[in-house]
């Protein structure tokens, strides 16, 4: 596999490993992680800091019978739980989005395809399918999205991505993603609703924006 | 070893139930202090604690000493665990790392990997009160971020270097043990 070269920003990950990361942008994420081993580690370095700060928060006692209900339930069998292991190009967290099923593509034109994972007023992670030659679809950027490569790969001004490259795109890129040659590029792409744009997210990008 | 990580390897490697309940006379109290400050109510943060705990004990033969303190650990179950519950969503989380096969705990890795974790401790500890309230509420408040934003003039990207100057050694030494 080829060396990635973009990565999840810092502060992306921070508000990921703090729980504040909208789910859309939560998927590339753990995404990401799954097939980055630099970013696995900034990861596990911020579930570091969130353990120091749960060591120093202040206690509350517990009811007097939680701990003894506990012990009784650790002889309980535990319920089964579906797991979604990565299968493919797909990583775990994007099967399971996908309950453990392919894609069901659904076509854009020029032979784009587009399987919608998840779609809030929040914002929607969704996989692209764009064959060689054609151009990466909704890049008009009202306000933040991200695309990892999964497959193939593409290029616009800014660069090459492939497979685990993570592209940041906003209002202020002006580019035009087209998928290199080759097999047709698979993508996980997740944007925002610029309406509901978290306040907090912004100003945790800033100084990635201010190139 | 921090004392905290002798119990839960003590929980993985031989289902130690007095190490458990040494884990949750010191876990559960911050973990329901933790949930607590993000809104939640003191019953549900209860069940929240249970479900914690629960999960701890049944899957620690997925904790790795080389890679992570028991409270950073716990504190990622409990960050999905809130997350699934409160929000009612399911967290996208990462596939877990492949175990080496027959791969023998490194004792001195182990220490290295501590020291730099106690470091960071130490780091946090020596912020500002307000900066490192601004942490906490950043990572605690899931109901404050309106709050936070609000609050302009905090030195964040101090806070943030300094931190940041921590996560980067500590970085480096995740990195090396790879
Ligand atoms: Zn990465």
């Amino acid at each position: 596999m080829s060396a990635i070269t973009h990565h999840i920003p810092d502060d992306m990950m921070a508000a990921y490993a703090a729980g504040t990361l909208p789910h859309p942008f939560a998927m590339v994420v753990a995404a990401h992680v799954s097939l980055c081993a630099d970013c696995r580690a900034t990861l596990e370095a911020y579930h570091t800091l969130g353990g120091a700060l749960l060591e120093q928060t202040e206690d509350i006692e517990v009811s007097k019978g939680l701990k003894s209900n506990l012990m009784a339930l650790l002889d309980e069998p535990a319920p089964p739980e579906p797991v979604f292991d990565a299968k493919g190009i797909y990583p775990g967290p994007v099967m399971a989005a996908l309950k453990g099923r392919s894609p069901r593509w659904k076509t854009l034109g020029m032979g784009v395809k587009q399987s919608i994972l998840s779609e809030t007023e929040g914002g929607s992670v969704r996989l692209l399918y764009i064959p060689a030659g054609q151009a990466v679809p909704d890049h008009s950027h009202n306000g933040l999205e991200l695309t990892l490569v999964l497959q193939g790969s593409f290029s616009d001004e800014t660069g090459r991505f492939g497979v685990g490259d993570v592209e940041i795109g906003d209002e202020d890129l002006e580019h035009t993603p087209i998928a290199d040659a080759g097999d047709a590029c698979i993508c996980l792409a997740a944007t925002d609703a610029p309406l509901r744009f978290n306040a907090f997210l912004p100003r945790l990008l800033q100084p990635l924006f201010r190139i | 070893m921090s004392q905290m990580t002798v119990w839960l390897v003590a929980v993985r490697d031989q289902r130690d139930r007095a190490a458990f309940g040494a884990l949750f006379d010191y876990f559960a109290p911050r973990l329901k202090g933790f949930i607590m400050r993000s809104g939640t109510s003191a019953a549900q943060a209860e069940e929240i604690v249970q479900d914690v705990m629960l999960t701890v004990w049944r899957k620690a033969a997925m904790f790795d000493p080389h890679r992570a303190q028991a409270s950073a650990w716990i504190y990622q179950i409990a960050r999905n665990r809130q997350i699934d519950i409160i929000r009612k969503e399911n967290r996208p989380i990462p596939d877990e790392l492949a175990q080496d096969p027959g791969s023998e705990p490194d004792a001195s890795q182990i220490l290295a990997f501590d020291q730099e974790a106690e470091q960071l401790k130490t780091a946090l500890e020596m912020l500002q009160p307000d900066q490192k309230e601004m942490i906490q509420k950043a990572y605690m408040g899931d109901l404050t971020h309106q709050e936070i934003s609000l609050q302009t003039g905090l030195p964040l990207g101090t806070v943030k270097s300094r931190i940041r100057l921590g996560l980067n050694r500590l970085r480096k030494e995740l990195k090396g043990l790879r």
